[in-house]
């Protein structure tokens, strides 16, 4: 079973799942990219996504026309699912965890930018969503593809060298945390996402954006 | 009319949509994603605006018309209306989204019918504009020009 990350170096191109209920963004977000030379499959909701990467039937990360699926983005506000829950079961699946997922809104509110960022989403946008956006979180995956594919590795040879310092350094962050949205995000050195310089960058740019 | 001229007069009314608060950056996004290969993009995008917003201010007068108004509904109509104006660059036609939404929130009727008929009236403004400026470029097209692109900050 092939991960993400992995097969990242060899895909020539990133195929990206875009699922969102307005037909104008989807048509906008397709676009955007395309021109960043990505493969693009739009999907009108969470459940569609879930359908189109049989999630359901873990069957393994590939699509139903059969490619590896290597950035999900949404939109947060849709009927039905919303962006947070498809979030959340994509990180909960064993198989479809380590796909990136960003996701996008018109709403720029900060308890949810952290509950999404909590639940392990690579990055929270604010639409309308620019080139430089998608661009931006283009260049984040694939930095963010090499260095968790070097982490897995040395978390690996580590095992077998030393099994009384596991993990501290892991980097899948299954472990869930109470999202309370009323009290202020507490830093949890307890999880890579969020411990890491490059999130709490993210946050800052995010708080500034407006 | 020289084609010259009608480019000049194209950047001209585009510039002044800018200016008038019909269209905001966004816009120049969409246009920025626009290429040969794909050379209606902007047309396409704004046309399924306004089939989205047919049917979203159709939706908005028959939940405003009932005996008991549905807010949420409401709210989620004016909210996705929003979220595409937005995306298009529709600044006016945003806006007046957002105060549609603010007399949703206090559930104030009248407020509301007030702002379904503001907002009726900016989609119909900038569905003008957006019809003289498709027209101005398909006469540069048909006379073989291309079309001048805006730049930021003029």
């Amino acid at each position: 079973m092939e991960v993400a990350g992995e097969v990242l170096a060899s895909e020539s191109q990133l195929h990206v799942l875009a699922v969102d209920d307005s037909h104008v963004d989807r048509k906008v977000i397709e676009k955007l990219l395309k021109i960043s030379s990505c493969k693009v499959t739009t999907v009108e909701s969470g459940a569609r996504a879930l359908q189109f990467l049989g999630l359901d039937e873990e069957k393994g990360s590939l699509g139903f026309n059969g490619l590896k699926v290597n950035l999900i983005i949404t939109d947060y506000s849709m009927p039905g699912m919303t962006g947070y829950e498809l979030l959340k079961k994509i990180k909960r699946s064993s198989t479809f965890r380590e796909i990136p997922v960003v996701i996008m809104s018109s709403e720029n509110i900060l308890t949810r930018i952290d509950s999404c960022l909590e639940e392990g989403a690579e990055e929270f946008l604010v639409k309308p969503v620019k080139l430089s956006d998608v661009k931006r979180v283009m260049n984040d995956c694939i930095m963010r593809g090499e260095t968790e594919g070097n982490k897995r590795r040395r978390v690996d040879k580590r095992k077998f060298e030393d099994d009384n310092h596991a993990s501290s350094s892991s980097s899948s962050s299954s472990s869930s945390i109470p999202s309370s949205p009323s009290s202020p995000l507490p830093s949890s050195p307890s999880t890579a996402a969020t411990s890491s310089p490059l999130h709490s960058l993210k946050r800052a740019k995010l708080r500034d954006h407006n | 009319m020289e084609l010259v001229q009608i480019q000049r007069r194209l950047v001209d009314y585009t510039k002044s949509l800018f200016m008038e608060g019909f269209l905001d950056a966004q816009f120049l996004q969409l246009q920025q994603l626009q290429d040969d290969s794909n050379p209606d993009f902007v047309f396409e995008v704004v046309s399924l605006f306004f089939e989205d917003s047919e049917k979203l201010l159709n939706e908005l007068t028959i939940a405003l018309d009932q005996p008991n108004v549905d807010f949420k509904k409401i709210d989620s109509h004016v909210h996705q209306l929003k979220g595409s104006s937005s995306s298009i660059g529709a600044q006016r036609v945003k806006n007046a989204c957002i105060a549609f939404r603010n007399y949703c929130d206090v559930q104030n009727i009248e407020g509301c019918l007030t702002c379904l008929q503001q907002v009726k009236q900016e989609c119909y403004l900038v569905k003008n504009k957006f019809e003289t400026l498709f027209r101005l470029e398909q006469q540069i097209m048909a006379s073989g020009g291309s079309v001048p692109t805006i730049e930021l900050g003029f």
